[in-house]
């Protein structure tokens, strides 16, 4: 089961505010949802290999060549709604 | 004849071939019945009705000078609104994304527009398809045309409503668990999940990228045929995408299916599905017997374990897939006074994010963190190969699975929202085939005494979604 604590800590993996009563509503969800999850060791895995992907595909070559990209530079920085400053620039809060 | 809204591609096709109607008059049927109809079923989150109008008349100059022309030019499609489509604002209707207009177009969107599509719109899903309502997204839930107090189910539920209801001809949409299956069962209409890697999801917004795909919604068996056929194929941009032949899909709908062999799993017509929906595809299937088809019941054992796996192992890949959305590269940030740059992140992605979101990036987060690691996600992952190793057994066996899609009809709106669990339990009959990367074709196939569609899905093994479109064709006539 999961519990308060554990539940802020993940939000703070994950990088997301909470408020208090957030909190409280994710707890009781997500223990319900792990507590679902327990099921699974019912299953008997220990000689069973890892599925990671389906189509059995891996390295996909290509011949080294130079081509225009997808998008300008200037079509980049419209996806964002940071604040352009001077020589288009966008400006982030610093790292402390 | 019918309204022109209420037209198959084909039909559509053949109309504008013999020159019956332009383009331009069959939009502005789709368009007026978008009008008509989307303040009750907010199937569309975004109509542009002088764009749609100029694409059409692009087509009708195409159609008036060539001789013979494809299929979808001209053609009026709904698109799901997690799709790029350049200079057209792209929301996954998510908070954050809300004024977000992509620079380009997602392969697939390039790919119709070579082929000379009329977008009508973009249509409604849950957050960045998480979800099996449309109740998670911000624009608010899409009502099911046949009732407009039910879900019309998700997270693709915008294209399988506008398609049941005539707001456009076809439409694209994603399946990660379900989501193009599960609502076209709800609504009624034919819906195709591929294997996964057959069509490129380039441009398209990752949520889960081992079982993401991308598939379509038709009002025939046919129709899936022909927009698969155009979609379907390698793309460099998604590497995931195998260097085989898409053969011609058309060429599957009405074959023999005298002695093939179609397996019924008896987990799937058990506990926690709806008897009249079991009983209405049972139904079904002796239609598919009086054609000459065997049947054989078979088990497939880790059904019921698939739900527990899938919801490690999609929010474990959607909370990285959400990493980005940090303020920086993508969006909105936040206008709140920050501390720091990590400060920032909090703040924005705080903002950014819906419930369901936040609660699956909170899982996936969980099962990915240290000491917890192996007993979630490394343990899902064993769970997937058991359950594709119980796909391929009845395959050595059978052609093809038919099952409930879902193991109920719409849902009230509101029903599940504050319960996740039992709202992930929606999806438990179309989670399976996500996880083992099988094609599965939905197709409705009949009506529950409530005046609610039923469907049934067509599972078929890895890259022969032909064989799907041979029984689904079956079934229809």
């Amino acid at each position: 089961m999961i519990d308060e604590k554990q539940v802020r800590h993940i939000a703070k993996l994950a990088r997301i505010d909470l408020t208090d009563a957030e909190v409280k509503k994710f707890t009781k969800q997500l223990s319900g949802v792990f507590g679902y999850m327990e099921v699974l060791n019912e299953l008997d895995t220990k000689n069973v290999k890892e599925t990671s992907q389906v189509t059995g595909l891996s390295n996909i070559m290509e011949k080294d060549k130079v081509e225009k990209g997808l998008l300008t530079r200037e079509e980049l920085l419209q996806a964002t709604e940071l604040p352009i400053e001077s020589n288009q620039i966008r400006v982030l809060p610093a790292i402390k | 004849m019918a309204d022109l809204n209420e037209l198959t591609i084909r039909e559509a096709h053949e109309g504008l071939k013999k020159k019956k109607f332009s383009s331009e008059e069959l939009t502005k049927s789709c368009l007026g019945r978008i009008k008509e109809r989307n303040k009750d079923l907010n199937a569309f989150v975004l109509v542009d009705e002088k764009m749609s109008l100029l694409e059409a008349k692009e087509a009708d100059k195409k159609i008036a000078k060539a001789k013979d022309f494809s299929v979808l030019c001209g053609v009026p499609a709904g698109i799901k609104d997690i799709f790029n489509t350049k200079g057209v604002k792209t929301t996954c209707c998510s908070p954050g994304l809300k004024n977000f207009v992509p620079p380009y177009d997602a392969t697939v969107i390039g790919k119709l527009k070579d082929k000379g599509m009329v977008m009508v719109g973009k249509t409604n899903l849950d957050e960045f398809a998480c979800g099996g309502s449309t109740e998670h997204s911000c624009f608010g839930p899409t009502k099911n045309p046949y009732d407009l107090t039910r879900v019309s189910g998700g997270s693709s539920g915008g294209s399988a409503a506008a398609v049941a209801d005539n707001m456009c001809i076809y439409s694209l949409g994603t399946d990660t668990g379900g989501s193009i299956r599960q609502p076209a069962s709800l609504c009624g209409v034919y819906g195709m999940k591929v294997t996964y890697g057959r069509v490129s999801r380039s441009g398209v917004t990752a949520m889960a990228s081992s079982l993401d795909t991308i598939g379509n919604f038709g009002k025939s068996v046919e129709d899936i045929a022909i927009v698969l056929k155009e979609i379907a194929g390698k793309d460099r941009r998604d590497l995931t995408t195998p260097d085989k032949e898409v053969p011609d899909y058309l060429k599957f709908l009405d074959k023999d299916i005298k002695g093939k062999v179609i397996a019924l799993p008896k987990e799937y017509f058990g506990e926690g599905v709806e008897k009249e929906t079991a009983e209405i595809v049972k139904n079904a299937v002796k239609k598919l017997e009086d054609k000459g088809a065997k049947i054989m019941e078979v088990s497939l054992p880790t059904t019921k374990y698939a739900v527990a796996a899938y919801y490690i192992i999609m929010p474990a890949e959607l909370s990285a897939n959400l990493e980005r959305y940090d303020g920086v590269r993508y969006g909105k940030k936040t206008n709140k006074s920050v501390e720091d740059l990590v400060d920032f992140y909090f703040k924005t992605r705080e903002e950014f994010f819906g419930d369901e979101i936040k609660r699956r990036i909170m899982i996936g987060t969980y099962v990915l963190s240290a000491g917890y690691y192996d007993a979630y996600y490394k343990k899902a992952q064993k769970v997937r190969t058991l359950i594709i190793e119980d796909f391929n057994k009845v395959f050595e066996k059978a052609d093809v699975i038919i099952a409930p899609t879902s193991p109920f009809p719409a849902f009230k709106i509101g029903e599940f929202l504050d319960d996740p669990l039992a709202m992930y339990m929606a999806d438990a009959l179309t989670i399976p085939a996500s996880i083992a990367g099988l094609p599965a074709l939905n197709c409705p196939c009949g009506m529950s005494k409530s005046g609610l569609p039923i469907g049934l899905q067509v599972i078929a093994p890895q890259f022969e979604e032909g064989r799907a479109i041979t029984f689904a064709s079956a079934l229809a006539d």
